[in-house]
């Protein structure tokens, strides 16, 4: 199945691009999705440690390991702190 | 129809009768004013009977004993905000209990200057300005609220200047010494809200902890580059506080600043904005506040797009838990201003402003707040300015910016009265001129700040080679320095160069990962392999090899590495760039 992840901010600078589609095999997770994401892009996971994960525009728990869906939208937000 | 004109001629007789009276009186002065502005609005009309009042020097004619409307609001008040009262959504009711309320505002940068501006015209009774920053000039492509005249003086008190002059009704409070751990639950506690319009993780996290152990309401936003965030947090049973959502800080590599990151003007002014209008719907008590929903702003698509929240997070380390101490804060707190209170009252006495109504939303409270080391909890101190100086290098690895300019200048590089033109060769050419004067000149001038600050202003014939880390340094660009500094003035480096930046690059990764991947039994041969590679660097070392960054910190790691890999003849600039144009060359931008 395949899923969009959305990168926010500087997820983004580390991914390279605003958003990627990926194929992902089916029973895919959150969690396992973020695992994948950790090894495509190394300097990902100093950002992954703080920041928001949301699944089609909500918010899914940093433990939390939901089912993902063809089409679904992954949004990685870590917070900003400048101003 | 002749009956008719009869009584419109008596009628109009009738009116010009009325006004000769009061013109006899002195009061017409008032009224042509009067009319387009408001006669359509109840409050403005009323307010025509309070005219010789305001219009002052009527002793003839007393006026009533001042106008107060139903809401409680006076006549300045009600002819300032008329366009607030005649809009249905708010109204008279509403705008009394802004104009009841109070807020602080911690930053008064990019974000708390249109904060402030609004919440002021809007007309919020009292607003407090915490900063304990300056103004510098590269603020003011943002901060609005400041001025040129202003460079210098203290942020909080320059807004204040701002503030008072858009509206004089408004109380200000100028805090310049900031938000500390020790002051946070006092401060935000006088306030009914507090708006964060800081710069910097450590404040973010105080601020927040200190409005869940206060029970105040916080609307929060970001801004860097062309990103925005904002959200209220700590508002209601189920609002959620800053650590609910990151109970890890960022790590601090992945923390931009302003400062450092850069940032698009109109971000920071647009998030601002909008926590102003978070900020009057919570105080006013109108429209549905984004508690538990993230905006995000992309200024580069123009999108703005909404995350739902989770709830307050029953093991929060902030608000969590807490029982009694959370519902007694709930309650104290409710999520605003529903009910209309009595004229002159507004909402905000009843959410508490008298302090000790309010409660800890959860388990901590304000003496934990002051107790908490949030440098130590975010890596990072919490004041925007420069990071304290290093003291890696001895002092005789390191040169003052004057030993340095006649150093390069006695290599071939830059120096001398054609200085000016060379630099401006440089930084316009990008990276074809610095490898060219790299390879050519006596010496290696390496420049190890981001990529984007070396595109803005560097020295001539400088190698941009970022400095992230000591390890990143390390893998990336010992091999590029090692092969410029072995190649002698003169030689063909351009392409030396670039060859050893990119195949050393990936040379050495291999390298890394075959006796990585070797355990135990490779570590002794791989420390004898480095050693004889440090022996030949050094053995090799043909020029000096002279390393710059913005202020001399980061040049001294990377004089460390490279001194660890064999070189001998290596130095930074102590000061970095910052010292440069302090004492060779004032022209030089200071970023
Ligand atoms: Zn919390």
């Amino acid at each position: 199945m395949r899923v969009r992840v959305l990168y926010f901010a500087r997820s983004r600078e580390v991914a390279g691009a605003p958003e990627e589609a990926l194929d992902l095999p089916p029973g895919a997770t959150t969690s396992s999705l973020l695992d994948d994401l950790r090894s495509r892009h190394p300097g990902l996971a100093g950002v992954l440690t703080s920041c928001v994960v949301a699944v089609n525009h909500e918010y899914v728990a940093a433990g939390e390991a939901a089912e993902l869906r063809e089409g679904d939208e992954v949004a990685i937000i870590p917070p900003l702190s400048g101003g | 129809m002749e009956a008719e004109n009869a009584r419109l001629r008596a009628e109009v007789e009738a009116l010009r009768a009325r006004l000769r009276a009061l013109e006899a009186a002195g009061a017409s002065a008032d009224a042509p004013r009067q009319q387009p502005d408001g006669s359509s609005c109840t409050a403005a009309a009323a307010a025509g009977a309070a005219a010789p009042a305001a219009a002052g020097a009527r002793p003839s004619r007393a006026p009533p004993a001042g106008f107060v409307s139903p809401h409680g609001l006076t006549k300045p008040q009600a002819e300032r905000y008329s366009r607030q009262l005649l809009l249905p959504a708010f109204g008279p009711a509403a705008q009394a209990r802004l104009c009841a309320a109070s807020a602080l505002i911690v930053g008064c940068g990019g974000l708390g200057a249109p904060a402030a501006l609004y919440l002021a015209a809007a007309g919020i009774g009292r607003l407090g300005l915490a900063d304990h920053d300056a103004v510098e000039i590269s603020n003011l492509h943002r901060q609005i609220i400041h001025s040129e005249a202003r460079a210098g003086a203290h942020k909080a008190a320059s807004a204040a200047a701002a503030v008072a002059a858009l509206n004089s009704s408004v109380a200000l409070d100028v805090h310049t010494e900031g938000l500390t751990p020790a002051n946070a639950a006092d401060l935000v506690r006088r306030y009914d809200l507090v708006i964060d319009a800081s710069d910097n993780a450590p404040t973010r996290y105080l601020l927040s902890d200190a409005a869940a152990a206060t029970g105040t309401p916080l609307v929060s936003a970001a801004a860097v580059g062309t990103d925005g965030q904002l959200t209220v947090y700590c508002l209601g049973e189920d609002g959620p506080c800053y650590r609910c959502l990151f109970p890890e800080p960022p790590a601090p590599g992945n923390c931009a600043r302003c400062a450092d990151a850069g940032v698009l003007g109109p971000v920071p002014g647009v998030m601002g904005v909008l926590q102003a209008l978070e900020a009057v719907k919570i105080l006013a008590g109108v429209g549905k506040p984004l508690s538990r929903q993230l905006l995000l702003f992309d200024a580069l698509s123009g999108r703005f797009t909404t995350i739902k929240l989770r709830a307050r997070a029953p093991d929060c380390a902030a608000c969590g838990g807490g029982g009694g101490a959370a519902a007694a804060g709930d309650a104290a707190g409710g999520t605003g201003a529903q009910a209309e209170g009595p004229a002159g009252g507004a909402c905000c006495s009843g959410r508490g402003s008298g302090s000790d109504a309010r409660a800890p939303r959860g388990r901590m409270r304000p003496e934990d707040v002051a107790a908490f080391d949030y440098a130590a909890f975010t890596g990072q101190a919490a004041h925007d300015g420069a990071p304290p100086p290093l003291r890696v290098l001895p002092p005789d690895q390191r040169l003052a910016a004057a030993e340095l300019r006649d150093r390069l200048a006695a290599a071939g590089l830059g120096g001398g009265d054609d200085r000016d033109g060379a630099a401006n060769g440089a930084s316009s050419s990008g990276s074809g001129g610095s490898g060219d004067s790299g390879g050519a000149a006596g010496c290696v001038l390496i420049d190890v700040r981001p990529t984007a600050q070396f595109g803005v202003m560097s020295l001539p014939g400088a190698v941009n080679l970022p400095f992230d880390s000591p390890e990143r340094f390390r893998e990336r660009h010992v091999a590029s320095v090692l092969a410029l500094a072995s190649c002698g003035a003169g030689c063909a480096a351009l392409a030396a160069g670039a060859a050893a930046r990119d195949g050393g690059a990936s040379g050495y990764g291999g390298a890394a990962s075959a006796t990585g991947s070797s355990g135990a039994a490779g570590a002794a041969p791989r420390g004898a392999a480095a050693r004889a590679a440090a022996e030949q660097a050094a053995a090799e070392q043909q020029r000096p090899v002279y390393v710059v960054c913005r202020r001399g910190n980061h040049s001294q790691l990377a004089v460390q590495e490279l001194r660890a890999a064999g070189l001998r003849e290596v130095f930074d600039l102590a000061g970095g760039m910052e010292a440069w144009a302090a004492e060779v060359d004032p022209a030089m931008p200071v970023l």
